[in-house]
């Protein structure tokens, strides 16, 4: 039994913009659920206001926003805005995808934890999460 | 001898090839005792079982048969390539994807590319286009000219080709969900450079099924959409002669995660889809079959990769003359387009992708491709830079000119090894295509969301082998080095084209005659709730300047919009 298990750590992974590649969005909301978190997958082409949305109705402890197509600038600004506001300030915003290095920075002053670009493992991802996840129920 | 149905197996000592086998085999399971080999399973980079070492009797297994099977290049079935001479003749269109930022930007590089020697031009679109929204849509904060070009009007278009003479170059479209609306801007920007529209050559992707199975750039429900491309088919066969309506796409499905065999019995299902689809419409086969057009990806796996082409031709072959009694041999051809694969890249000493990228390349080109783009190394980081563009050129410029295998055609055949992977794939694609036969075909397929789940399996299933290090990529889970942050320049898109797209969009819509603009989109709208073909209206619009997403909205409007479930 991992102790994401006995946690219950809820993780949503979001599609924010029209950006349709969502391979390594599925294969990590997939790895997360072997893992023995509780996940739920936007789907594609979502807006902030939806992600943000989604996260407060699920009450999750985790957002994972997955951007391929450049827009993260734009979008996850948005997003951990929206998710702050809405007071799911007690959460691990992470994002992934198609990340420039020069833009890591910025990102993580938003307040983005972790960013996780090509070549990270399924694991490296999931031990991030459950070594940092929040521990409120 | 020359009638034998076994030639090779007695030689000219009268040994037997079974026997010289069984005791070959036993000497080497002897020698493995003390060089034991490195795994104890070898499969292709799709997991298909590689045997060590192939003779005739693997030809035998599959009841190979030369004149039936592979017959001459350029005759049915095609196995060996679509001309006689092959590459002698024309070599493969070298054809770089470009498009970034705006439409002069863009401009710009197409002139590039065409100066240095490349046959062809490709069109990238951003994803704003991709989805039918212009530049001004909330909806495209932040994505406007990142991923490829922005166009949302013929404005643009104009200003995308401007220099180009449309009557000489042969262009591809990578656009799908808008399709339609992209043709027509095209065929106008022809008109408007006085080419005849029978000079006109080049290739609409316009595929909408592997949007939903992969690419996931869609507008419409899955019929509607389907209903649209069948509409430029329809209108294309008449007054298109040389265009290429769809490029029934593989690529965007192996690229999704597809194994081989998925990839082409998907495309290949693709296809019979809108053979179906025309034919329901009471089109004759042998008048749109001709300007089907494919586009396959060229993965990691250099001879499944090489059995995969060949296998696709064998098939669409056989299908067009035995399904569809397609007389004409232009109709049995699959053509096709390559790409080497993009997510093959890593970021991680991304050098190596140029090597990567050159073995893809020559597996495409020994598997007869027709036109062929080459990525370039850093596109796994970014939008690739004019350098590194140029090296993915000068990859293919190589290959042609100084390796020697554009001089003979299909040098691979006849091997035993290439003929039965070859045969295999084809087994196993032809099972997949019976599977979604049996579904009501592939509409009904993805409808039910069959190919996307089998896809997802086969992409985690990949990404587990390659934390198990089943699967080696070199410098991402072996021979991993610590590198400076940044190893290459890359190209950056900032918010500034954004901005300068909004402005141009404002201007237009001020210049424009609204009243055309109302009028043309109102034919649009009925005759979408009519169900009429709608390539002419939606050319009435564009050439009175309705925006792109403006064409859209209206037919959102009458058909809907297409939700996926959040599955995965």
């Amino acid at each position: 039994m991992s102790t994401a298990q006995q946690r219950k750590i809820r993780v949503l992974i979001a599609k924010p913009g029209l950006d349709g590649h969502d391979r390594g969005a599925k294969v990590i909301a997939r790895a997360l659920r072997d893992a023995g978190f509780e996940v739920v997958y936007t789907g594609l082409h979502q807006t902030p206001e939806m992600i943000v949305s989604a996260a407060v109705e699920e009450d999750v402890h985790v957002v994972g926003m997955s951007i391929l197509s450049g827009a993260h600038n734009a979008l996850v600004p948005e997003v951990i805005d929206g998710l702050k506001a809405a007071g799911l300030t007690d959460c691990l915003y992470l994002v992934g995808g198609i990340i420039p290095d020069e833009d890591i920075a910025g990102l993580r002053q938003l307040g983005v934890h972790m960013v996780f670009t090509p070549g990270a493992s399924l694991a490296d991802v999931t031990n991030y999460i459950r070594d940092n996840a929040p521990s409120r129920e | 001898m020359s009638n034998s149905e076994t030639p090779n197996k007695k030689g000219s000592s009268g040994a037997d090839l079974e026997r010289v086998y069984a005791e070959w085999d036993r000497k080497r399971i002897e020698g493995e005792k003390k060089v034991p080999s490195r795994t104890a399973k070898f499969t292709t980079w799709s997991d298909m079982d590689v045997p060590l070492v192939s003779t005739p009797l693997d030809l035998d297994k599959t009841g190979f048969d030369y004149l039936r099977d592979l017959g001459m290049p350029g005759e049915f079935p095609y196995t060996r390539g679509v001309q006689r001479n092959m590459f002698r003749g024309k070599l493969w269109t070298m054809r770089q994807f470009a498009g970034f930022s705006t439409a002069e930007e863009t401009n710009k590089r197409f002139k590039l590319l065409l100066e240095h020697g490349q046959t062809g031009l490709s069109t990238a679109f951003d994803m704003p286009t991709l989805m039918g929204y212009d530049a001004d849509s909330p909806k495209s904060r932040g994505e406007v000219g990142k991923c490829g070009v922005a166009v949302s009007s013929l404005e643009d278009m104009e200003r995308l080709y401007e220099g180009i003479p449309l009557g000489e170059v042969t262009t591809s479209m990578t656009i799908n969900g808008p399709a339609i609306v992209i043709l027509a801007m095209y065929f106008a920007v022809a008109e408007k450079q006085g080419v005849a529209r029978e000079k006109v050559r080049g290739t609409l992707q316009n595929d909408i099924l592997k949007e939903y199975i992969a690419q996931k750039e869609w507008l419409f429900p899955v019929e509607p959409a389907v209903k649209l491309v069948i509409d430029t088919i329809e209108h294309g066969t008449k007054f298109y002669p040389n265009w290429n309506t769809v490029s029934i796409s593989g690529y965007h499905i192996r690229e999704a995660g597809a194994t081989a065999v998925q990839e082409l019995a998907f495309t290949l299902a693709d296809g019979l889809a809108y053979v179906d689809e025309c034919l329901k419409r009471g089109m004759k086969i042998d008048d749109f079959a001709p300007r089907l057009s494919f586009f396959f990806d060229v993965h990691n796996d250099f001879f499944e990769e090489i059995a995969k082409f060949r296998a696709a031709r064998r098939i669409w072959a056989r299908l067009m003359r035995d399904r569809y009694g397609a007389k004409d041999p232009r109709s049995w051809m699959l053509r096709t387009h390559a790409q080497t694969a993009g997510v093959s890249l890593t970021a991680q000493q991304p050098y190596g992708n140029i090597v990567r990228v050159a073995v893809q390349a020559l597996a495409g080109i020994l598997g007869g491709t027709n036109s062929l783009h080459t990525n370039s190394m850093d596109e796994t980081l970014a939008l690739p830079t004019d350098e590194s563009v140029m090296i993915a050129l000068r990859t293919q410029q190589i290959i042609a000119e100084e390796s020697g295998v554009a001089n003979v055609v299909d040098p691979l055949g006849g091997s035993y090894f290439v003929e039965s992977l070859t045969s295999r794939v084809e087994a196993e694609a032809l099972e997949y295509i019976r599977k979604i036969d049996e579904m009501g075909g592939m509409i009904k397929a993805v409808e039910k969301g069959f190919p996307q789940a089998e896809i997802a399996n086969s992409a985690y299933h990949f990404q587990r082998q390659l934390e198990a290090k089943e699967k080696v990529m070199v410098g991402v889970n072996k021979y991993q080095i610590d590198e400076p942050k940044r190893a290459l320049n890359t190209l950056y898109i900032d918010r500034s084209v954004e901005k300068a797209q909004i402005q141009k969009l404002e201007a237009l819509r001020i210049r424009r005659s609204a009243a055309a603009v109302e009028r043309t989109l109102a034919a649009v709208k009925s005759t979408a709730q009519a169900g009429g073909n709608l390539c002419g209206p939606i050319e009435e619009a564009v050439k009175a300047y309705a925006t792109l997403q403006e064409v859209c909205d209206t037919l959102r409007g009458v058909y809907g919009i297409y939700r996926e479930s959040g599955s995965f």
